[in-house]
């Protein structure tokens, strides 16, 4: 620890903090345009010029001087810095002035504007006119993807955008190139950004000069309504923030969450917004004469109560979508069960995953958080860039600590850091558990193996057999103790560790997902879409939010809300519960989907016990209490991870293949999305260019 | 300065490879670093290609980012950075770089440029119609005393006036650059004062016996090698100059490691300072 006097105040502070961080400590705002937590120090802004007493007679860049940099005074007094005196102010005047010469001052028609370090920062610490009398620098605008908008004349230089891409994105695609007044950011020849978490650099760009494509010239910040809620593109669970004007999301951000997902949010959660509008189901459908045709919601529910009616309880299924909610797959359980059928699946994919053997058996249990902590990472059957893009980053970050050996099993793909490739399939992973290769013996060293299995390695038949082999494997390499338990479970899908909770798997008598297809004669698909239905022949009845795969197939169409439009609790990839809040209406005719399920059972006569969401919610905590511990984790048990480990028996052969074949395509919001589409159009010429 | 960019793709040639000495020197330029660092290459290996092929190609640019195993964009942003690297075709047979820099302005640079801007192109960067001759205006060469002068390839030629630069272009025009002697163009020895020495005159004044060596013929062998010196290596065992540490230093292990070899110094001559 160190001490020093900010501004008279004193203070202690770890050594390695700067004096940045150590004025902050103290109260004393400093103001900064290249200096960001989670990057690396660049000290070219200039903008955090204090004042250190004793030191040399001009200002320092607080920023990139450290706390242990500071001399005592003569007689050890502690080192003393300022923030406010009559230097550091006049320095800040002097820097912002320069920063002005060459911004063109456009914040009318600038996207940042009302949002913008440089537009407040110029009021809070700048002066109230400029002396510059020559022309400003022209700089030409950049292409750098269908995402990121450019107007590179406000560029001020910070090189944030530059360092996010090496740092943390882990691919070094924008640079600065020429020099002096000169500079310029760009692509390398413009070509388009790669990166799933390019998106971020909007956010971090303290001026206009990157600003989203997406929703350029579409609102001002100002007159947007901000609902904090939770992102359901992918298995982590990302804090979001949904901004709307009226009953229309204009974007989308990221909230700053350290246990999940820093600050960062990839692209499919940050500019899916526009699949939101497109595609909707407004109203409720009924198939008659082989056509889908509009129908009142009495006409539908009379549909199903006809269907219903003609069939015996136990023909009837229900499968639940990646993007569900718990209240509303409670709700649909309840109704199945009561209709006297254990015929529910929230596996669409067929993952062979068992909420009998406890949660420890389909959780991330050492947390995302937790992967920092780790010194060894095996990940099998997954490609964590595409499958939880702000998960891989949190493991680049500790691969940038160093020391931390990465082997795969499954797919070779760019996962943004370097890992050692040990096979394709169920063989190389029978071979590591047996104890055999050079990596098994990195794993048992290492104080705290991790080892990530994918939807990729449990889908398909041989899952279970993976899954019991993986947990023999992490407790071979002590992996599974009770303080360590690294075993992860990395998901794909918003909905599927909720469902497990609640156990929306088959039940006595139940059939699985695949089987209800084929054979269940009343089939309820609540935003199943990722299933193969081609083979449907029995009633189906869709309640989802789009027009995708799962309406098509479907008799009767229930309209339902996408994710901003319904408060719903989500539990990700880690175990973690959280709600998420709704940010507008779904339109026309469209309801919240437990509200149908509710009313639905009314007209079949087996009404549910709840009329609000708030007296559902009370039977779901009573009947499952975990859910009621709102951002926090209910741990497995590391002995369950043994108990599972006891029954791994003989895998067959199969490669792993990651579920995620198109990163911009998994979800019936993306696929409605225009943006997405191309993106995800970009990526594939990428590939076929890389391939020649 | 200006705005550089690489050049039209028309002129930009399909591929680049060194030719098989400088590939060989190349990598034993690379091979002058540590592991992991081999991009520190990237400066050397760059100049060596545009001596090759006379400019920086975008072939030439993303073969050396290959070689040293970096990311393209940070070879450009090295590439755009130094004036020094031509980005765009040169003259075949001579680009004249005119010193334009304070004292070579006060005596006559501008001059120069009017000649360069008559005789080759009208703007800096354009070769003349047929291709051979090119220029540009740069920053100090170091040579102010005998100011103005220009620089051509690796040769400076000193003491100029409009007519004698004319001369010299009219004469690398012509392949006969290498009947030029480089070096101060008037009466002068190296940077003494013209027309002979004014001050120490009983000592036996320097004699201009044979020309100047030429820099761009210069063989590398006729250099003595010189052992590195620790001259100026600092008496210190401090983490900065301490040869075994390597960077960044992230565990406890390794700075364990590199405590440890603290107290040796770089100079086994010099006795290693004393642990306080």
């Amino acid at each position: 620890m160190a001490k020093l006097k900010v501004d008279g105040k004193e203070i202690e502070v770890p050594d390695h903090f700067t004096l940045l961080q150590a004025c902050e400590e103290a109260g004393a705002e400093v103001p900064r345009f290249c200096f960001h937590e989670r990057l690396s120090v660049a000290g070219n802004c200039r903008m955090c010029l204090i004042e250190v007493k004793g030191g040399p007679p001009k200002p320092a860049a607080s920023c990139a001087m450290g706390v242990r940099d500071l001399r005592p005074g003569p007689n050890g007094e502690a080192p003393e810095v300022f923030t406010n005196t009559p230097m550091v102010k006049k320095a800040r005047e002097g820097v912002m002035e320069f920063l002005l010469i060459n911004h063109p001052l456009d914040c009318p028609i600038c996207d940042q504007g009302g949002e913008c370090d440089l537009q407040d920062q110029a009021m809070a610490f700048g002066i109230d006119s400029s002396r510059y009398q020559e022309n400003k620098r022209a700089v030409e605008d950049k292409y750098i993807g269908p995402l990121v908008k450019t107007v590179m004349n406000r560029c001020i230089h910070c090189t944030r955008c530059v360092r996010f891409t090496t740092e943390v994105a882990g691919i070094a695609e924008l640079g600065l190139i020429g020099r002096g007044e000169d500079a310029e950011i760009t692509t390398y020849l413009e070509q388009a950004m790669t990166s799933e978490l390019q998106g971020n650099v909007v956010d971090l760009c303290p001026v206009g000069a990157l600003t989203s494509k997406p929703f350029a010239f579409t609102a001002r910040p100002w007159e947007l309504n901000k609902t904090e809620s939770i992102d359901v593109m992918d298995a982590v669970g990302s804090a979001i923030r949904v901004d709307t004007r009226g009953r229309e999301v204009m974007r989308v951000m990221p909230r700053v969450n350290e246990e999940i997902n820093e600050e960062w949010i990839s692209d499919k959660s940050r500019f899916i917004w526009d699949g939101l509008k497109t595609q909707r189901l407004d109203r409720p459908y009924v198939r008659r004469d082989g056509r889908l045709q509009s129908a009142t919601w009495s006409e539908a529910f009379q549909a199903i109560k006809t269907a219903v009616a003609k069939t015996s309880g136990d023909k009837i299924g229900a499968i639940a979508g990646d993007l569900a909610s718990v209240e509303e797959m409670y709700a649909l359980k309840e109704l199945i069960a009561s209709l006297g059928s254990e015929s529910f699946d929230c596996r669409q994919d067929g993952a062979a995953l068992d909420p009998s053997l406890g949660r420890a058996s389909y959780i991330f249990n050492p947390t995302i958080q937790g992967i920092e902590s780790a010194d060894a990472l095996l990940i099998i059957g997954s490609n964590p860039r595409f499958e939880a893009s702000v998960l891989n980053a949190r493991i680049r970050k500790r691969y940038r600590m160093g020391k931390f050996p990465i082997a795969v099993i499954g797919e070779r793909g760019e996962l943004r850091y370097d890992y050692e490739y040990l096979g394709a399939g169920t063989e190389t992973l029978a071979e590591l558990v047996s104890g055999k290769g050079k990596f098994f013996e990195t794993l048992t060293k290492a104080e705290r193996p991790l080892i990530i299995v994918g939807q990729g390695a449990l889908a398909g038949e041989g899952g279970a057999a993976v899954l019991a082999n993986a947990a023999k494997l992490a407790v071979a390499v002590g992996a599974a103790g009770a303080e360590w338990n690294g075993l992860a479970i990395l998901h794909t899908a918003a909905s599927r560790v909720g469902g497990l909770d609640l156990g929306f798997v088959p039940g006595k008598g139940g059939i699985s997902a695949a089987q209800m297809v084929g054979s269940a004669e009343v089939l309820f698909l609540l935003g199943a879409d990722e299933i193969d239905l081609s083979a449907r022949k029995g009633f189906t009845v869709y309640i989802g939010s789009h027009g995708d795969n799962g309406a098509h197939a479907a008799d009767v169409i229930l309209p339902g809300a996408a994710y901003t439009e319904k408060s719903g609790t989500w539990v990700n990839t880690e175990g973690r519960v959280q709600i998420g809040n709704r940010a507008g209406f779904a339109p026309g005719d469209a309801r919240e989907d437990w509200a149908i399920i509710r009313a639905l059972s009314d007209v079949l006569g087996r009404k549910l016990p709840f009329d609000s969401l708030g007296e559902l919610r009370a039977k779901l905590y009573a009947a499952h209490p975990h859910f009621a511990e709102v951002d926090s984790i209910a741990a497995g048990s590391s002995d369950e991870i043994a108990a599972l480990a006891q029954k791994a028996g003989e895998m067959g052969k199969s490669m792993f293949a990651s579920p995620v074949k198109d990163f911009y395509l998994t979800n019936p919001i993306a696929r409605a999305s225009a943006v997405m589409a191309e993106c995800s159009a970009l990526a594939r010429n990428n590939f076929k260019a890389a391939a020649e | 300065m200006s705005v550089r960019r690489l050049a039209e793709d028309t002129v930009q040639p399909a591929s680049f490879a060194f030719s098989k000495e400088n590939a060989a020197w190349a990598e034993a330029t690379i091979n002058k670093y540590p592991k992991g660092r081999e991009q520190s290459a990237i400066i050397p290996l760059l100049m060596r290609a545009q001596e090759q092929d006379g400019w920086v190609t975008r072939a030439a640019i993303e073969s050396i980012a290959d070689m040293l195993g970096m990311a393209y964009i940070r070879a450009l942003e090295v590439a755009t950075f130094y004036t020094q690297f031509q980005l765009k075709p040169v003259g075949s047979r001579a680009h004249v770089q005119v010193c334009g820099t304070t004292p070579c302005m006060l005596r006559g640079a501008e001059d120069l440029i009017k000649v360069c801007k008559k005789k080759i192109a009208a703007e800096p960067f354009t070769l003349n119609a047929s291709g051979t001759l090119s220029w540009e205006e740069v920053e100090c060469q170091g040579a102010c005393v005998n100011a103005p002068m220009v620089m051509i390839f690796k040769d400076a030629y000193e003491d100029l006036t409009a007519e004698r630069l004319e001369e010299i272009i009219d004469g690398f025009d012509a392949g006969k650059g290498a009947e030029i002697e480089p070096g101060p163009q008037i009466d002068r020895i190296y940077s003494a004062p013209e027309g002979g020495l004014t001050t120490l005159q009983l000592v036996e004044a320097p004699q201009k016996t044979k020309a100047p060596v030429r820099a761009s013929k210069a063989k590398a062998e006729q250099a003595v090698s010189v052992p590195p010196s620790n001259a100026a290596k600092p008496e210190t065992a401090a983490d900065v100059t301490n040869p075994a540490l390597k960077t960044p230093a992230t565990a406890k292990k390794a700075a364990a490691k590199n405590a440890k070899a603290e107290g040796e110094t770089v100079d086994k001559s010099k006795p290693a300072k004393k642990p306080r």
